[in-house]
């Protein structure tokens, strides 16, 4: 570690920086971070440890209580996104900032619109657009309307968009974790292109391997404090990993063997084709039994969505069957699926998870405020569901105010551990996760990781488990399918024989196991 | 019923309907550009009252019809100026400030009726002028042509050549593309370092004078003097019409005549006999019928998509 005022290289140093929010939640206490020109400086930390927060202070989004931001040497007073810009400083938001029905070259001179008399020049616009895709070899179409451009697309139009405004330091929250790979591939290589050509990039991320795969130097930051900077070459993984958390990241679940008992969610057959006329699910068939975890592999995009949202009820499927405990699902509503104590963790977890709006116990009681105790009479049981909330609150360690607290008032991390909170705590005999710790902090995820395997001893909870993460599916599955266009192309019955590797040639389709290794998931007939 | 029929294909009929169809005109293309910034102004009863009486008032005192003009804008500009800062600023509900605004505007009208002509039905004792007619040269020759097109209040002609002012205001202006862009997105526009709040406030005021003019055609063109509620529901039916029309300048414009002609049809089944309660009832039937089928046709598409 370097001190840090007499860097000749230092492009941007931001002193002293404390920041509190109106609640009284100190996201920044007292940080120092510098950045050096021409680097990508990884910007590290849990959920909630204050990386964004820093970000927005630096992008004049937030104004800190304390603390200085120099700038080449001079202290810049930064109130707003547009002296940032002035500055050159330009942030890529999580969540894209475009307007949708406009087209790329609109978005991109949006607020700096070229005029020809009064009139707005679009063509100038697109000329633009063309001209600042090619200097940085960035290729788009500048006449394509936002909302028919992939993710990847957007993300690049919003690099863009900063580079046109002349921004000479990028900040990049998150930016992978709307990525596919190989998006997330194209997108590095850009990052290292752009960072040769002298423009220096602040990388946001909890992703320990992107971050040593694409960083310079990381800061890491924990409860809104500066654990400490490095260069990348001298921490490993392990290294990031316990400076996030203060602790070891054990992903190495304790879990004995696997004793299936009988089937409780048995598909035959299913088919289902989306909106856009593609054949999401193509003859699945498969069972779950009591007491497994069941991991559904799979590159996004490759049928996993809509087999999940079937089996919850969200969608109807052209043909074939499921079965829950027997009973077919084919005209039962979604609560009719939840009363044959089925709990269901949907990948998008604030339209599907929880109402933002509403508080903790509201949330908890979504699913059982019909059921007696939780309700008398028609009137909701306050004290009963207060006292259960708080328990709750407590066992699955949820940082917040109390059960009054409103779902929009926590981070991520904490919102999941809600939504886990309520499905896992009904006991139920079947569950379907879907990414169930994407994008919330470690210690979150691994408190989520080790109630379902909980749920799998304790109660023989039979676990559908959809996630992007290979290593969470590795070390929690008990089996694993693999589906690729929408077929089963693989059956693991044993995790501990197969790795990453072996399931990426799967999952990317070079190759397929034969129908019999195929049918061995079926386990009844 | 057949004269009913013959009388509505005939030149005069095509001529009322442009008529009829000026006021909503204003005000559907003032619903138009406060929808593209996202706000819903359902005071435009209120602004195009007030601008109709501040119209008539304002040319009966000062004698000219410039100062009927500017007192109708004036006044249409003050209460969607105070309309504008209540949703944007105070974040009241657009619903209730529009309901308030469009009380004030009914009552607050009377009141100054009363008090200027101690008549609380019309301003027919002030002596207010009226904007003149235009007869467009060489077309007006035309045989049936000329009695549509010309001969028309000047302020119809304003309220056609509206329809591709606020086309291009709002396509080709740099202006028109950030209220586009606040009101689809307004967190990205911010981030841009566009102000949501002033550019939504700019769109409102550009939508108040719209709506004002409406109201100052009622009571310096359509009729020659002020009376109470003479807006009659033509501020909602204007927002319908844009509803209808899908946001786009020109199809608002067709949904316009539709309902000029209701309106027209309206007026032509007075004379012959017809209930006059089915009159005052074309308009508002043709938007609900319209706002249905618009809407299953949406739907169906949506569904087949």
């Amino acid at each position: 570690m370097k001190a840090l005022n007499h860097d000749s290289d230092t492009v941007l140093e931001m002193r002293n920086i404390t920041k509190i929010y109106s609640n009284g939640f100190v996201a920044n206490n007292d940080i120092t971070f510098s950045v050096r020109r021409g680097e990508i400086h990884g910007l590290m930390g849990e959920n909630g440890a204050g990386k964004t927060t820093l970000m927005k202070v630096l992008f004049g989004l937030e104004k800190p209580e304390k603390g200085q931001i120099i700038l080449n040497g001079q202290e810049v007073h930064i109130d707003n996104p547009l002296q940032a810009l002035e500055y050159g400083i330009g942030m890529v938001h999580q969540h894209f900032m475009l307007v949708g029905s406009l087209t790329v070259a609109e978005n991109m001179v949006l607020g700096l619109e070229p005029k020809n008399g009064l009139l707005f020049d679009y063509k100038r616009a697109v000329r633009e657009t063309e001209e600042i895709s090619r200097r940085f070899n960035l290729p788009i179409d500048a006449n394509a309307i936002v909302n028919d451009i992939s993710v990847g697309m957007k993300q690049r139009l919003e690099i863009l968009k900063i580079l046109y405004r002349g921004a000479k330091i990028l900040l990049l929250d998150e930016p992978t974790a709307v990525l596919t790979p190989q998006e997330t591939t194209e997108l590095f290589k850009q990052l290292k292109h752009l960072r040769d050509q002298g423009y220096t990039i602040v990388f946001i991320s909890h992703k320990l391997g992107e971050v040593k795969e694409l960083c310079d130097r990381i800061t890491v930051l924990r409860r809104g404090e500066v654990v400490g900077t490095a260069d990348i070459d001298d921490v490993t993984e392990l290294d990031i990993s316990r400076m996030m958390v203060g602790k070891d990241v054990d992903l190495n679940i304790e879990k004995e063997e696997a004793k299936p008992g009988k089937t409780i969610l048995r598909v035959r057959n299913l088919n289902y084709t989306n909106l856009f006329g593609k054949k999401a699910l193509n003859n699945l068939s498969f069972d779950l039994r009591q007491g497994e975890i069941l991991g559904v592999a799979g590159v996004e995009g490759n049928g996993q969505t809509e087999l999940s949202e079937i089996l919850s009820g969200l969608l109807v499927p052209d043909s074939g069957e499921v079965r829950i405990k027997g009973e077919p699902i084919n005209n039962m509503s979604i609560r009719d699926i939840r009363l044959t104590n089925t709990s269901l963790i949907h990948e998008d977890r604030m339209i599907y998870g929880a109402s933002a709006d509403q508080t903790i116990v509201e949330n908890i009681i979504a699913d059982r405020y019909f059921q007696k105790g939780y309700n008398s009479k028609g009137f909701l049981n306050k004290k009963y569901n207060y006292d259960n909330t708080r328990e709750l609150i407590k066992e699955y360690q949820i940082a917040c105010d109390g059960p009054e607290a409103r779902i929009s008032t926590l981070s991520g991390g904490n919102i999941q551990k809600v939504v886990a909170a309520r499905e896992f705590s009904s006991q139920p005999e079947l569950l379907i996760v879907s990414q169930p710790t994407r994008g919330i902090d470690v210690g979150a995820a691994e408190l989520i990781r080790q109630k379902m395997i909980s749920l799998r001893d304790r109660h023989r909870t039979a676990i559908l488990l959809f996630s992007a993460d290979l290593t969470e599916l590795l070390t929690m599955s008990d089996g694993i399918i693999v589906l690729y266009n929408g077929e089963i192309v693989a059956y693991f019955p044993d995790v501990k024989r197969i790795n990453e590797e072996i399931l990426g040639k799967y999952m990317l389709g070079l190759e397929k196991q034969s129908p019999e290794e195929i049918g061995g998931v079926v386990h009844e007939n | 019923m057949s004269d009913l029929l013959s009388m509505v294909f005939t030149a005069d009929f095509l001529g009322s309907v442009i008529r009829m169809s000026t006021p909503i005109l204003f005000v559907a293309l003032a619903a138009l550009v406060g929808s593209k910034a996202d706000v819903l102004c359902i005071a435009y009863e209120g602004i195009m009252l007030f601008a109709a009486f501040g119209g008539v008032v304002g040319s009966a005192y000062t004698g000219t019809v410039t100062g009927g003009l500017l007192l109708g804008l004036l006044l249409g500009m003050i209460l969607i100026g105070i309309f504008a800062y209540f949703v944007l600023y105070l974040h009241t509900r657009p619903l209730l400030i529009g309901l308030a605004l469009n009380i004030l505007g009914s009552a607050g009208t009377v009141f100054g009726l009363y008090m200027l002509t101690g008549s609380k039905a019309n301003s027919t004792k002030l002596g207010s002028l009226t904007f003149p007619e235009l007869h467009i040269p060489l077309i007006e020759d035309i045989p049936v042509l000329g009695t549509v097109l010309s001969g028309h209040n000047i302020l119809t002609y304003v309220a056609f050549l509206s329809i591709f002012i606020v086309h291009v205001f709002i396509y080709r202006t740099g202006l028109g593309l950030r209220i586009r862009a606040v009101g689809e997105s307004p967190k990205a526009a911010a981030s841009l370092g566009i102000d949501v709040n002033r550019t939504k406030f700019i769109a409102l005021l550009i939508s108040g004078v719209l709506a004002s003019m409406g109201g100052i055609f009622l009571s310096m063109a359509y009729l020659p003097y002020f009376t109470r509620d003479m807006t009659a529901g033509r501020g909602f039916i204007g927002i319908a019409a844009e509803s209808l029309g899908g946001g786009k300048p020109l199809l608002t414009g067709i949904w316009i005549l539709i309902f000029g002609a209701a309106d027209a049809i309206g007026n032509l089944a007075q004379s012959f006999r017809l209930p006059s309660q089915f009159a005052q009832m074309a308009p508002y039937l043709t938007t609900l019928i319209g706002l249905v089928l618009i809407n299953v046709f949406r739907e169906k598409k949506k569904v087949n998509r």
